[in-house]
């Protein structure tokens, strides 16, 4: 290992062109693009105080805001009920649940609005039978408005949900449940002051990837409203690639916004993770 | 948290149940509404055809679309694995000190949103000396990145688990150069791995939509650009496509599944 061969070096060159020209050039550029004048050279956050001072625009970030954090909070309660649940199972029983959840990952995007449509749309399979059973309570419901989108956000947040917070269950040993319930602990205390406590960093590193991957969902949301619906992800694109007037420097800065929030949360997850890491290291050690 | 010997409750069972139904649900209904004459007002079709698949076949769109798809990801994992094999290898072999900078660079995709990649690509290459917008070089350069955390991850995780550095070195010492050592020694042992991560990939590229269609939506049709355009017109042949298209997927990671287990018992046994 002491001999260095420079040469070797070369075969680092095409990775590095690849990394410059497709991921630092266009996040450079988008950051560069977002302060600049729209003619003439110079500094400028106009388009940044633009979108601040415009409902619209605010309205965007709120609803996808709103809708990540709604899809998220409900992605996770549902994913760690049933990741324990699936805890409880024999080990066959498990990985085949596991299978089939990790296989409807698969299923997201256009495919799934496509679905959904099929199964809740105006003409949807399930909306005419309702009708015809006359199940008024589902009458209100509209696939194509807030609540349809998180419904949907929801079924794409679950499987991996499930993915992520399922290892964690595995962190918290029977002894432990036994030496509590010795000491006379109910099974709600157990959970209360040990097990949920526990598993905390990993909700919450969850609810970071959760949240950043329902702030960047476009496709789904894009084949299920089209531009109808303010999302920041869907005002993004149209502003960009200009379904009605290209007004591409108000995407890059809106652009900007949705990347440095994704950021957050997956720096959220990372930090996350670490102390969760800690947690077991402290855990093997006792 | 682990009851090898214990039968889940009720509870559970049920529980389970109905979050299977949560999540196949959709999928049932895409099936079979591929398979329906009509489907309305009733629980389940009257009818049933094979006329949607047939019109699907028969549909040089849809041809045109598939053929896209397939040489846009091939071409795409290819030029990944070219690029990477060398480069994951020279780290982890000679520069193990820059592995938390390589980390950083590799998680950054999951990090960019795609929509956002798409903004940045579209002004870095619509005008000025590079001028590629709305070309295939542009979506495989974007794909190439898209890619990367997978194909990097599991590069770097097969040179681990065969121990690359200490196979190197012990063909070194019985006189092999270094290239042939990694040709001939290290490539044969890394390939399962690799060939699973080259699969993933491609399955991730064969479901993108948001980057294709920002980028070279008006100019490549890839399937999932043909199947939102389709959503439309006709419900069923729609549904035709997108059941196609889940089992080809389906069909990927079968295979991927068991290559990874056949490794495991490799690697353990």
């Amino acid at each position: 290992m002491k001999r260095r061969n420079r040469w070797v070096f070369l075969g680092l060159i095409p990775f590095a062109v690849m990394v410059v020209a497709f991921q630092l050039a266009p996040i450079i550029s988008m950051l560069t693009g977002s302060v600049s004048k729209d003619k003439g050279a110079g500094f400028t956050f106009q388009f940044y105080s633009k979108i601040l001072n415009s409902p619209f625009y605010l309205q965007a970030i709120k609803n996808s805001v709103l809708i990540s954090v709604f899809s998220s909070v409900i992605g996770i309660v549902i994913g760690l009920v049933c990741a324990y649940s699936i805890t409880r199972f024999s080990p066959k029983v498990r990985d085949r649940l596991l299978m089939l959840s990790n296989m409807t990952s698969n299923f997201a995007g256009v495919p799934l609005a496509f679905a959904y449509i099929i199964l809740l749309g105006s003409n949807g399979v399930f909306t005419l039978l309702f009708q015809q059973w006359g199940w008024s309570v589902f009458a209100d419901f509209n696939l194509y408005s807030w609540s349809g989108l998180v419904l949907v956000y929801v079924y794409f947040q679950v499987p991996l949900s499930i993915l992520l917070v399922y290892p964690s269950f595995y962190g918290i040993r029977e002894q432990w449940k036994e030496a509590a319930s010795l000491l006379g602990a109910s099974k709600w205390q157990f959970w209360r002051t040990i097990g949920i406590p526990v598993l905390m960093p990993a909700v919450y590193g969850t609810l970071g990837i959760l949240f950043a991957n329902s702030m960047g969902a476009y496709a789904t949301a894009y084949a299920l409203v089209g531009g109808n619906y303010n999302l920041l992800a869907i005002r993004i694109g149209s502003l960009v690639t200009g379904d009605v007037v290209n007004q591409p420097q108000l995407g890059n800065a809106l652009a900007v916004i949705l990347g440095l929030s994704t950021l957050l949360a997956v720096f959220l997850n990372h930090k996350m993770t670490k102390r969760s890491r800690m947690l077991q290291a402290v855990k093997e050690a006792s | 948290m682990v009851h090898p010997g214990k039968k889940a409750g009720w509870g559970h069972r049920s529980f389970m149940l109905v979050l299977m139904i949560y999540l196949l649900l959709p999928l049932i209904a895409t099936s079979i509404y591929a398979f329906a004459r009509e489907w309305q007002t009733t629980l389940l079709p009257e009818k049933w055809t094979l006329d949607w698949f047939r019109m699907m076949f028969e549909d040089v769109r849809f041809l045109d679309a598939l053929w896209t798809s397939l040489y846009l990801c091939s071409i795409s994992v290819a030029l990944s694995l070219v690029v990477m094999l060398p480069t994951v290898f020279i780290i982890s072999v000679y520069l193990p000190k820059w592995e938390s900078f390589m980390k950083g660079i590799v998680v950054l995709p999951y990090a960019v949103p795609g929509v956002v990649a798409a903004v940045g690509l579209i002004r870095a290459y619509s005008s000025g000396p590079i001028n590629i917008a709305g070309t295939a070089y542009i979506l495989i350069g974007a794909y190439f990145i898209v890619v990367l955390p997978y194909m990097y991850q599991g590069i770097r995780n097969s040179l681990l688990t065969v121990s690359a550095v200490e196979l190197l070195n012990s063909a070194e010492i019985l006189g092999a150069s270094r290239k042939k050592a990694f040709v001939s020694v290290v490539l044969p042992n890394i390939w399962p791995g690799v060939i699973v991560s080259t699969l993933l990939s491609f399955s991730v590229l064969f479901g993108e939509f948001v980057l294709t269609n920002m980028l070279v939506g008006g100019h490549l049709k890839t399937i999932q650009v043909y199947l939102y355009q389709r959503v439309g017109e006709s419900g069923h042949l729609a549904s035709a496509i997108a059941i196609t298209y889940f089992v080809f997927i389906l069909a990927l990671s079968m295979v991927l599944m068991m290559l990874g287990k056949k490794m495991n018992r490799g690697t353990h046994g």
